[in-house]
């Protein structure tokens, strides 16, 4: 039978506000505490509760391992990209004024966004990945191994 | 702030060569993974390696003549921004790096698929990419900060390398394990030394620490983080007795990655040490640290000594070649302690003869592992006969160890032993010469396995592939291209040392 029916219905009340408060930090972090790393850790925190609760087999449904790397690799060409697009334009790499030339400050504000959500993405997907790594661990080696 | 609107002209190619140096294969990183084929993870590295390699050398040349370029990060200027600043000391450097990692990575394709499990491929490749961004990076940048962060990053990535060696020998396992543990101490070390700086001056920029401390003199803040940096990097580096790491990690890690990390990552951390002690704190500064002295050059004639000792009795080709490194390292680290022109000259030159020297060497023992399924005494007896082409470049890689006329290994050592006398310290140049006589016997006994003990019987062993001869025999020639044409590196290394020297003066525009 299925058990811990409460632990069940709670996780899956809290999956979504979970992801909905790390997107919040994401891109309120400029104007409250937060940022890319801390939502990060919050969307990755989503699927950790999932496949505490559920399985592992359950969150990696959702989120297959490699789509994880995948995510960890996308966030850091998310960060590069932006400050490569500053370098084609013409300006230092990671010149965010590269983002809007005719007012730097709003290029600040958006280089800014840009490179938070590149964070998000990747720690996101390094958190997630460190958590399967642990949960899939093979059994310890025999003595044979050595 | 108001929104002016800023002249700005567009910087070219050219300007942003600073910046790519470390973009291509930071870049290329991520993208392996992306495309997660096993297929293109290897052109991928290269590629990535080879236009490194070129931006490299566009940037020697328009430093050799000992003028300074300065990329400002993020358009912020220094000392508020990140600023990456290549003269002809990190030029060289970066040079080294880049050529090593391009000649290995060739080579490696076929050392690799034969090491290193099949399903770590395409993150093995990551690894690689990282670790030399990482290198780059600790290299080309001027903010005493940002080092730290790509030394971690470089640092990191190196411990999983080492542990790639698992699928060959488990202890790869326990050898990265110890050099994770024994880095982290280095790079917290390195960290409190900044720490200390950042208190005293307030600023992170290289350049401007330095002047602030010139201003201000010498107090204790000052020496603490002198104190905590040289021994941070000097575990990095492998001073003589901070180096119990070296030995396992060099000889379990899968034989491309030692050949590469032999050449390049202790060399990075040498730079890293005559940058501090001769940009961030001068020269005239050092002088009243004669203290130091009296620390780094005992434990370098040590180095050269106990290391080359240790060699000699040892029974495994790899683990042998770990050792003499130590001691090699003992040799830059004695040029650096005459705080002379020609002992820094000597060590620079050292520093990239002995980096084309181990990779020749460390290569070759990867062929070996390739064909004779391992690099101890006994299962190498008699390869030069069934090995030819390999077992030769190992020959030519000991010539250049030992020192001998004609090798790479020669000029630096010649060199040294200049820089010694013109100090008057004639009882270290004897030292330099004894110590190589140890080279002679370590590197004698090699000979001796390969060439004197009969083949057995029953061995099947072959020539190893094109693929991994062509890069062993770059690397032998270059040992004796390099002992032969001394202009390129002498001229670069001279450059190099008179930059550093000058203290702030070098760094400042």
């Amino acid at each position: 039978m299925r058990h811990h029916l409460i632990l069940r219905v709670i996780t899956k009340l809290l999956v979504g506000p979970i992801m909905l408060f790390a997107l919040y930090v994401q891109f309120h972090g400029d104007y409250s505490p937060g940022g890319g790393f801390q939502a990060g850790v919050i969307m990755a925190v989503a699927f950790i509760i999932y496949g505490v609760v559920f399985s592992l087999d359950h969150v990696q449904r959702v989120l297959p391992p490699w789509l994880a790397h995948k995510l960890s690799a996308l966030g850091v060409l998310i960060y590069a990209g932006t400050g490569v697009y500053s370098l084609l334009t013409g300006y230092a790499y990671l010149d965010y004024a590269a983002l809007s030339p005719d007012h730097p400050v709003h290029g600040q504000h958006y280089g800014i966004l840009l490179v938070e959500l590149g964070v998000g993405v990747t720690v996101t997907g390094v958190m997630v990945t460190i958590y399967y790594a642990f949960t899939s661990r093979t059994p310890i080696m025999s003595d044979e191994a050595w | 702030m108001s929104a002016e609107t800023l002249q700005h002209t567009a910087l070219t190619l050219n300007d942003q060569l600073p910046a790519l140096q470390i973009l291509v294969t930071f870049i290329a990183a991520p993208l392996v993974v992306m495309f997660g084929s096993l297929r293109l993870a290897w052109p991928i590295t290269f590629a990535a390696s080879a236009i490194s390699f070129v931006i490299a050398l566009m940037l020697l040349s328009q430093v050799i003549d000992g003028s300074v370029i300065s990329y400002h990060m993020g358009g912020w200027a220094p000392p508020l921004g990140i600023e990456y600043r290549v003269d002809a000391a990190n030029a060289f450097v970066l040079v080294l790096v880049t050529a090593i990692s391009t000649l290995v990575l060739p080579y490696a394709r076929v050392s690799v698929a034969a090491e290193v499990q099949k399903k770590h491929h395409t993150l093995f490749y990551t690894a690689f990419l990282l670790c030399l961004t990482g290198l780059l990076g600790v290299t080309i940048t001027g903010d005493a900060f940002n080092v730290f962060v790509f030394l971690e990053i470089s640092s990191l990535s190196t411990y999983v390398l080492i542990a790639q060696g698992a699928n060959r020998d488990r202890r790869a396992l326990t050898a990265a394990y110890d050099y994770l543990i024994m880095g982290t101490i280095g790079a917290t070390f390195f960290v409190i030394g900044l720490g200390f700086l950042y208190m005293a001056t307030g600023t992170l920029n290289m350049a401007d620490i330095s002047d602030r401390i010139a201003d201000q003199g010498a107090n204790r803040t000052v020496r603490m983080a002198i104190a905590f940096i040289v021994v941070g990097i000097g575990l990095k580096a492998a001073m003589y007795p901070l180096h119990l790491w070296l030995p396992n990690a060099y000889t379990y890690a899968p034989s491309a990655i030692t050949a590469f990390l032999a050449a390049t990552a202790t060399k990075v951390a040498i730079y890293v040490l005559l940058r501090f002690l001769f940009s961030v704190f001068q020269p005239t500064l050092l002088m009243e640290y004669y203290s130091l002295r009296f620390v780094i050059l005992p434990f370098a004639i040590l180095a050269m000594f106990l290391a080359s000792y240790i060699a000699i009795f040892q029974t495994d080709l790899k683990r042998m070649l770990a050792y003499s490194s130590v001691a090699q390292i003992g040799y830059i680290l004695l040029g650096i302690s005459f705080l002379t022109e020609t002992g820094l000259t000597a060590a620079i030159v050292h520093l990239f003869n002995h980096g084309i020297t181990k990779a020749a060497l460390f290569m070759a023992v990867g062929a070996y592992v390739l064909r004779a399924n391992g690099s101890f005494y006994d299962e190498i007896e008699g390869l030069g006969r069934r090995m030819p082409w390999t077992s030769a470049a190992v020959v030519i890689g000991g010539l250049s160890l030992i020192g001998v006329p004609g090798t790479a290994g020669f000029v630096s050592k010649w060199l040294l032993v200049q820089g010694a006398l013109e100090k008057g310290w004639w009882p270290v140049a004897l030292l330099i010469v004894a110590s190589s006589l140890l080279a002679v016997i370590y590197v004698w006994r090699v000979v001796e396995v390969l060439y004197m003990k009969p083949t057995p019987a029953d061995s099947v062993v072959r020539e190893a592939p094109v693929s991994m001869l062509i890069p062993i025999w770059i690397a032998a020639l270059a040992c004796i291209w390099f002992g032969l044409n001394t202009d390129m590196t002498l001229n670069a290394a001279k450059a190099a040392a008179q930059g550093l020297l000058a203290g702030s003066a070098g760094m400042m525009n």
